[in-house]
């Protein structure tokens, strides 16, 4: 459904449109003032790709979150959950074909990881899908509930996934050709690190198109600033917004694929681990923005990852330290989101 | 509701019948109760006024016909159906166009996205664009600028373009000349003038009663939430009486 450009005439020269810079150098400022605090290169560079891996981990976590609250100002507490239903899903794959998984030929291992990631978003889907109408649609407009009843839904699911999967940590190992690391002089960099940078980069750059390039996008972009004025020109609000929250959720559940192989283990509140840190980006962003989610998700990852090499005892509370830093700078997030006055 | 016999009816005068009735309506909004019996017809063709002083209803009128306040009780028809129960979307694609007070503009898409939303049917007609650029140049000149950057007054010329980018039946505008420079409020007169020729029907909410008298075939006034006057446009600009004791004016004092 690209936009189409046909029979437009082709205005006159224009000021250039402005890009918002600061943000974006925040990130590598950030690194390269890391660098001779932690003094070694291989270190520095070995903790950077972690924190990029992570960051984009949390960005594809995020992503659905943040749209699901530009658009119809629902507070999903719920979303967690998704990630942990993704991750366990995946096993409905990964089991099978834990033998694909240990083969030493990337293309049987590629194989099997598609496979793993398609079952975990469609299942993802689906109880992002029952989630939505049983959950969430009853309770739009009202923050208050909206809290407690997506609250209420986590912990359900959550149950559901130890009833079918047992309450112990389940192990999960990282396909055969994605282990280990390249080497670079005395810098490694692991394999399964890279992937994750490449895979999150790519649905960084698929989500931009789609919100850019799309009449689809562009309506959800629209919704987000005004969804009124979205209806009064014609189209229905709650289709967009039941289809970007089942986007959401399938995106939650890649996120939770990827963090279940990156942490090697499986447990039932893995997903709630992370919810402090996906909602400290999404507020740190800007509610809303997709572009923000991005660039928050990896400052809030490359802060974490620092701090738990110069100072450990003082990682936990960093990400906190750099959410009010950063609205202190920006109240309203890093990209702010105009909304309907 | 006499569903039944309204039906036969509308059969029967399709011809003279408004393309916008509304009977009886009220609007709630929480607690508060704000229009209290609205009855107001809009011919198809011309151009009706909506005056009436601050917080009259006016506003509020036009978003119970959008369908972005609910009527709590009364019947809204357009074109001979009833609209009332629609959601908002479905009366907008029933061939309703609507420009608010706060003019919409998703101020994040460039002026042309912004127009491509509005566009439903797909690509947008380039004899149409060219008619619009020629109502509103600053359309074209700011055409990939964010909408966000443009001008209160563009803003405005943008959100009235983007009622017209495609034929719409009737087109619903919330005091399109608020805060505008004199020389842009006659540009936006000739825009409406224009508009009018072709053939879409205008309802039109207006505080600057020189605008309203240049514009308007029909006026209706509101006060608190009922229409208290309806009527020929000459009627009202002939009668100064009936002004001073409508709008709380006379001419004169605009002049
Ligand atoms: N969201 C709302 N909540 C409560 N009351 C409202 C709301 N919107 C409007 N009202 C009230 O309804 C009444 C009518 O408002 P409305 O905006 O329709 O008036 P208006 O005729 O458009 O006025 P104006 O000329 O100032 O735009 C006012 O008394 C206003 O205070
Ligand atoms: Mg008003």
């Amino acid at each position: 459904m690209n936009v189409a450009k046909a029979n437009e005439p082709a205005p006159a020269a224009l000021p250039a449109r402005k890009v918002d810079w600061a943000p974006l150098v925040l990130v590598p400022l950030l690194a390269l003032a890391a660098l001779p605090l932690v003094g070694s290169t291989a270190t520095w560079t070995t903790l950077t790709i972690a924190a990029l891996a992570m960051g984009m981990m949390i960005f594809i976590m995020a992503s659905g979150l943040t749209l699901v609250f530009g658009l119809m100002d629902v507070l999903n507490f719920g979303h967690g959950a998704f990630i942990t239903v993704g991750a366990y899903a995946g096993l409905i794959a990964a089991v099978p074909l834990a033998g694909w998984l240990a083969s030493d030929q990337l293309a049987v291992n590629a194989v099997a990881l598609i496979a793993i990631i398609l079952v975990a978003m469609a299942v993802t889907g689906l109880v992002g899908y029952a989630f939505e109408r049983l959950i969430v649609m009853p309770v739009y407009g009202q923050h208050l509930k909206q809290i407690l009843v997506t609250m209420g839904g986590l912990i359900v699911i959550q149950q559901l996934v130890i009833v079918l999967w047992g309450p112990v940590q389940i192990p999960l190992a990282v396909p055969q050709a994605l282990r280990g690391a390249f080497f670079f002089g005395d810098v490694a960099i692991e394999k399964y690190r890279l992937t994750a940078v490449v895979l999150g980069l790519m649905i960084f750059v698929a989500m931009q198109l789609v919100l850019t390039r799309t009449k689809l996008g562009l309506l959800i972009r629209a919704g987000v600033e005004n969804r009124e004025m979205v209806e009064a020109l014609g189209y229905r609000i709650r289709r967009l917004f039941v289809g970007v929250f089942v986007t959401g959720s399938m995106l939650a559940g890649l996120g939770g694929v990827m963090w279940g192989f990156y942490r090697e283990t499986l447990t039932p509140g893995m997903g709630l681990e992370v919810m402090v840190m996906i909602f400290i980006v999404v507020i740190i962003g800007g509610l809303g923005s997709v572009g923000g989610c991005f660039i928050g998700a990896l400052l809030v990852a490359l802060t974490a990852n620092y701090m738990s090499f110069l100072a450990p005892k003082l990682a936990l509370g960093s990400n906190i330290i750099l959410m009010v830093a950063i609205l202190l700078w920006r109240a309203q997030g890093l990209f702010p989101v105009a909304k309907r006055a | 509701m006499p569903e039944a016999a309204s039906g036969s009816a509308a059969a029967a005068g399709a011809i003279c019948a408004p393309l916008l009735a509304l009977a009886g309506v009220h609007t709630h909004i929480g607690p508060y109760h704000i229009l209290h019996g609205v009855d107001l017809a809009v011919p198809r063709g011309g151009l009706t006024v909506l005056l009436g002083r601050n917080g009259a209803g006016k506003t509020t009128a036009l978003r119970t016909i959008m369908g972005l306040w609910r009527a709590s009780a009364g019947r809204i028809d357009f074109d001979g159906r009833p609209i009332a129960a629609l959601p908002t979307s479905d009366i907008a694609r029933a061939g309703i166009a609507y420009v608010p007070e706060t003019m919409g503009i998703f101020s994040d898409l460039t002026v042309r996205e912004n127009l491509v939303l509005a566009a439903r049917q797909g690509a947008m007609d380039a004899d149409r664009l060219r008619w619009l650029f020629g109502l509103f140049p600053a359309i074209e000149r700011f055409w990939q600028l964010p909408a966000g950057t443009l001008s209160g007054g563009q803003k405005q010329m943008l959100s009235i373009a983007r009622a017209i980018i495609e034929p719409r039946q009737l087109i619903l505008v919330d005091e399109p000349t608020k805060g505008l420079a004199p020389a842009i409020i006659a540009n936006m007169v000739a825009a409406f003038r224009e508009l009018k020729a072709t053939d879409t029907t205008i309802l039109l909410v207006e505080q600057n009663f020189l605008v309203a008298r240049a514009l308007g075939d029909n006026v209706a006034v509101m006060e608190d939430g009922r229409i208290v006057h309806a009527g020929a446009m000459a009627e009202l600009a002939e009668d100064r009486s009936l002004q001073q004791r409508l709008l709380g004016l006379s001419l004169d004092m605009h002049q």
